[in-house]
């Protein structure tokens, strides 16, 4: 990976193996993001050619307080949201905090009049048990891909900003306008679903 | 004395404990629990590892045209002096 500043100085100077290189790095990326904003697989496609297009027009004016590539991202995430929001100008938004989600299904628990009341029924497994081949296999990653795709769109966002894209809780919730306490309730539930399907996933193959 | 926590609690806050965004009290009665109980302690490795799995998914590759398109684009901004 090419040090920041080193990145924006090339591009400056029209170095098109570098323009190259930060595409190769970034573009996919990009689409998988905005796809958490926006309905179809092809204006995600779209809103990352897009950026690229305010990224060149913007170099100039690039004043390097943040790292090239949480500048980038924003121009993403900027351009994804105000398409998503006129995608679906119904779309509630604003009101997930109401609801309330059980982390984990409260039937996994004991009842109140139990002598362990709260605690676990049957503790979860320990998945360090499991043969490295089931974590990694290509249907593991297909089982979290799936999942995440069925999350609410709000926690799909930040699941994907956080712990895809590998931005911090300061950064994610500055982007997408949120408080960090609520940027953090959306990233907890959307992981916490992740891991559930995951859970059903292994156990199936556990027991297979 | 560390107040009791219940496992029905704990599993609300591991991203809280994650991002260290606990007060050393509510960090010392989480930390208590996971001493306790191994059942947390697994559910909290779960949870570590879905974090991990999830960081590991690889995009799809650009599409070559896509490049090309984007290329033309740099060339064109930034050999054309307007």
């Amino acid at each position: 990976m090419v040090e920041d500043n080193d990145v924006v100085d090339a591009l400056r100077r029209g170095d098109e193996a570098a323009f190259r290189q930060v595409v190769m790095q970034y573009h996919s990326a990009l689409v998988r993001t905005a796809r958490s904003f926006v309905r179809s697989q092809a204006v995600a496609e779209e809103v990352a050619q897009d950026t690229w297009l305010a990224v060149i027009r913007g170099l100039s004016a690039f004043e390097g307080r943040s790292s090239f590539k949480t500048w980038l991202f924003r121009i993403l995430v900027n351009q994804a949201r105000s398409r998503g929001q006129r995608e679906s100008r119904t779309a509630a938004s604003g009101s997930f905090l109401e609801e309330d989600e059980a982390s984990v299904s409260a039937s996994r628990f004991n009842d109140m009049d139990h002598r362990w009341p709260r605690h676990w029924r049957a503790f979860p497994t320990d998945w360090g048990l499991l043969p490295e081949d089931t974590i990694s296999s290509a249907e593991t990653r297909s089982v979290i891909e799936g999942a995440i795709e069925s999350l609410p769109t709000n926690q799909r966002q930040v699941i994907t900003l956080r712990d895809m894209d590998g931005f911090d809780s300061r950064e994610v919730s500055a982007a997408l306008e949120l408080s960090e306490g609520n940027q953090r309730v959306l990233l907890h539930r959307a992981r916490s679903r992740v891991r559930a399907a995951l859970e059903l996933h292994l156990q199936g193959v556990a027991t297979a | 004395m560390i107040p009791p926590m219940d496992c029905q609690d704990l599993v609300e806050i591991v991203t809280a404990y994650f991002d260290d965004a606990m007060t050393p009290a509510e960090r010392e009665i989480f930390e208590h629990h996971l001493e306790e109980c191994d059942g947390c302690v697994n559910y909290v490795a779960q949870m570590r590892m879905t974090v991990e799995l999830t960081g590991t998914l690889t995009p799809d590759d650009i599409a070559p045209d896509t490049m090309e398109t984007l290329l033309a684009a740099f060339r064109s901004a930034t050999t054309d002096p307007s």
